[in-house]
């Protein structure tokens, strides 16, 4: 039976709870877990004065509720899988090593940042630096995947080096913003600025894209690596078109050696 | 007042090396021949050591703090020091914050700290950065082989006028001495170049070159009778083949006092990155030959830190070699600045070079009181992993595993393998602590002789170098007992050394119309009162007679 936790008081400020994982529920009773110490801005209190809690010791962890103060769910999970019926908040399964997170619901900005592995799915929309670095940290995710059915904001894979991000609905500015490897493929297309700084990796657009002038035309092209990406995403119900493609290079202002694929 | 009974006694600076008596504190912070009650410290199997002394380090003002900002994702990871009762929150890391730079130092005995590079714009700055660290008493340097007023002195061969502008930008900044780095290399950055060659004139200059300005500062130095030499850091510093720049300033110091900063950095062979070697073998036997000069070694220890210098040409030319961040800073006619975090890896040649070269020169240089512990915090490494370098120092059997982790190609480049030499006690308070004093003229510290300055670190003996000097038994900073049983106890404010040089007072009304010429503030706003050092000791320079 999986750890439940129905959401009973709606936090005032946003509610920190960095040891909210699989990791750490899978060795707790039911008591120990009720005991946990959250963060509700400045105070600290027991998880049980938020939460209604059943279940103890598993690796499973179910949440319900409008969520969207509660940060640092799954913050380094390496195994087992979150569950979210409801929003969630910022920083959702930051430095996570494995297992599954799924949100029924929107969730905030820094889904999966610098991330190692593990898959997570937003059915709803996502906030903006999904599988970013963190201020100041070399690199974003390294490895993983990050499936968003609806939009996303700002910055999505800044700095990512490894790992695939797909986005449904349409992102905002500075999609792949200084990447330096991985894969963003966007459904809906990008606002401005795509690819700015990008050193190597890959962003795949099914919409045309405004391009910034330091992304040069290269050949129209389909892919020989499309189809097999294909089939690596075709379980979670996503289809590439094989193309063609238009291959731009860049950024150049870098110099850099991304390329950016925008469905013809 | 205190008794330290029974404890093992290394105090060079009075010839003490290793024998067991008591040590006396009397209530005003200094050493006395006897006291009698107050507290005993029974430090039977321990060693007694003057406080330590970083004569080279930057940990206050505009640079440093620049890289604490550049650096978040370090932040997230360190060691973070907790409010307490006596203690200021703080984290600790590749740029330590304020507060923590007092706890890290006086952590590991360390009472004494050199900022070692000031512009006169940031002095204000940094003098309160220097009044936020706890416990260890302070020292700064200004940047003065930059400066345009000073360097225009120069180039119209004004050497009286160029001694008398010196003394008026120390006594603004509320220095404690001279730091040039890279001679001229700093204002030709300002066109773009650098300064590379001795003899040639600089960028916007049409005779003064490098070597007369390494030569009027030294003299300036000894004839404003300031206790601290000129602190050189070279031209041409991390190039490969740098040896060759380093001998020709060296010789331009002949008949004069100099401390050469990090000279790791500029001891290398080869003409290009794959062919870079260790030079150290020459540059050790010229300071062995030459008395009037010191050194500190910049060692470099693997592992991330964070690069900054006033050097901006090098910090660029880092930049372009990483591709990591970088950044600049133009400190309008004074100097400038670089910032590049950078990663020291066994694996790289270049830093494997580096690594040998530092520890090659504290092991070649035979005299302890000409070559000093110092990592350039945070260039080659952070001051609190000096431990390990005393490990390095102390055994011969540590450092032969260390160069097992270097590439086999590195070896035929390196000195380091052939070396034998092993400190002992008595060099390592040398090193870390009389010397350093010795050579900032600083005669109350290093030294445990009545009437000093009773700051006293007592160590546990173990055969672990490195578990003993990081980690002390007490800390005792003028007189005070600051850490017991690994624990800050108290967290004292301690002093600023400061010089006043003699100058002509008709000086001021020299500088003025320069300044309001070329500065973008206003005269009566630039130096430093006296009144914004929280606690000065001042000491009045005696000019050298003329010659």
């Amino acid at each position: 039976m999986p750890v439940t936790l129905r959401l009973k008081r709606p936090p005032t400020v946003p509610l920190e709870a960095e040891f909210l994982s699989p990791d750490v529920v899978a060795t707790l009773s039911h008591a120990e877990i009720a005991a946990m110490i959250v963060h509700h801005g400045k105070r600290r209190l027991p998880l049980s004065e938020f939460f209604d809690i059943e279940g103890e010791r598993s690796e499973d962890l179910v949440l319900h509720g409008e969520l969207h103060k509660l940060r640092w769910v799954g913050r380094g999970m390496s195994r087992g899988s979150v569950t979210v019926h409801g929003a969630i908040g910022m920083h959702l399964g930051a430095y996570m090593r494995g297992g599954r997170i799924d949100v029924h619901g929107n969730a905030g900005d820094w889904v999966g940042a610098e991330m190692k592995n593990g898959t997570i799915q937003i059915r709803g929309n996502a906030g903006g630096q999904i599988g970013a670095a963190y201020r100041g940290g070399m690199s974003g995710m390294r490895n993983g995947l990050i499936l968003i059915d609806g939009t996303a904001g700002l910055e999505v894979g800044m700095r990512m080096r490894r790992g695939t991000i797909v986005v449904g609905g349409p992102a905002r500015d500075f999609t792949g913003l200084q990447m330096k490897g991985g894969t963003i493929i966007l459904r809906s297309g990008a606002e401005i600025r795509t690819g700015a700084w990008m050193q190597r990796g890959t962003i795949i657009s099914l919409k045309p894209l405004q391009l910034m002038p330091t992304f040069t035309y290269s050949t129209t092209t389909s892919p020989g690596y499309l189809p097999l990406l294909s089939r690596h995403l075709a379980p979670h119900g996503i289809q590439l078109p094989a193309g063609p493609y238009q291959l731009y290079r860049g950024d150049r202002a870098v110099p850099g050696k991304g390329e950016i694929l925008v469905l013809a | 007042m205190l008794r330290i009974t029974g404890g093992k006694i290394y105090d060079p600076a009075n010839g003490i090396d290793g024998q067991v008596r008591d040590l006396c504190i009397d209530d005003s912070g200094k050493i006395v021949a006897n006291v009698s009650g107050g507290r005993t410290i029974d430090a039977t199997g321990m060693v007694v050591f003057p406080g330590g002394v970083d004569v080279h380090t930057h940990v206050a003002g505009g640079a440093i703090n620049f890289a604490r900002a550049m650096t978040p994702e370090d932040h997230r990871r360190t060691q973070a020091f907790i409010r307490t009762k006596t203690r200021r929150s703080g984290l600790g890391g590749m740029a330590p914050t304020t507060f923590a730079t007092g706890y890290l130092y006086a952590g590991m005995g360390f009472t004494t700290v050199n900022e070692a590079a000031v512009p006169v714009l940031s002095a204000r700055h940094t003098h309160e950065e220097l009044a936020d660290i706890p416990i260890v008493d302070k020292a700064s340097l200004t940047l003065m082989a930059n400066n345009e007023i000073l360097l225009e002195q120069l180039e119209q061969g004004e050497y009286e006028r160029a001694k008398q502008v010196l003394a008026w930008y120390l006594w603004a900044a509320k220095s404690y001495g001279i730091k040039a780095v890279n001679p001229g290399g700093v204002a030709a950055w300002k066109y773009g170049h650098d300064a590379k060659a001795l003899d040639t004139p600089i960028d916007g200059y049409h005779r003064l070159t490098p070597g007369m300005i390494v030569t009027s500062l030294a003299r300036i130095c000894d004839d404003l009778g300031l206790p601290h030499p000129v602190h050189l850091h070279c031209n041409n510093l991390g190039a490969p083949g740098n040896i060759t720049t380093t001998l020709d300033t060296l010789a331009r110091l002949e008949g004069h006092r100099a401390h050469i900063a990090h000279s790791q950095y500029h001891a290398y062979g080869g003409d290009g990155w794959d062919t870079m070697c260790s030079e150290t073998t020459v540059l050790a036997e010229y300071f062995n030959a030459h008395p009037n000069l010191t050194t500190d070694a910049g060692v470099v220890l693997f592992g991330d830190t964070v690069t900054i210098t006033a050097d901006g040409p090098w910090q660029h030319l880092l930049y372009k070699l990483t591709g990591r961040k970088w950044g600049n800073l133009d400190v309008e006619n004074e100097t400038g600045c670089g910032i590049v975090p950078y990663t020291y890896r066994p694996s790289n040649m270049v830093n494997a070079v580096q690594w040998a070269a530092g520890l090659e020169l504290l092991l070649m240089i035979r005299d302890p009181w000409q070559v000093f512990l110092s990592t350039d915090h945070p260039n080659g490494g952070c001051f609190w992993r000096y431990p390990e370098i005393i490990q390095m120092l102390m055994s011969a059997e540590f450092r032969r595993e260390c160069l097992k982790k270097l590439p086999d190609r590195v070896k035929s480049r390196i000195k380091l393998p052939e070396l034998d030499r092993e400190y002992t006690l008595s060099e390592i308070a040398i090193a870390m602590s009389a010397g350093p004093a010795r050579a900032l003229g600083l005669t109350h510290k290093g030294n445990l002789a009545a009437g000093c300055d009773a700051d006293v670190v007592i160590y546990e003996e173990q055969a672990d170098y490195q578990q003993m000097f990081s980690h002390p038994r007490y800390v005792i900073k003028a007189g005070e007992i600051v850490l017991e049983d690994g624990d800050i106890r108290e967290a004292p404010q301690g002093k600023e050394f400061l010089i006043r040089p003699a100058m002509d007072p008709t000086i001021d009304s020299f500088m003025r119309p320069l300044f309001e010429d070329c500065y973008t503030m206003k005269f009566e706003h630039y130096p430093v009162e006296i009144e914004r050092i929280e606690h000065p000791d001042l000491r009045e320079c005696v000019p050298a007679p003329p010659r």
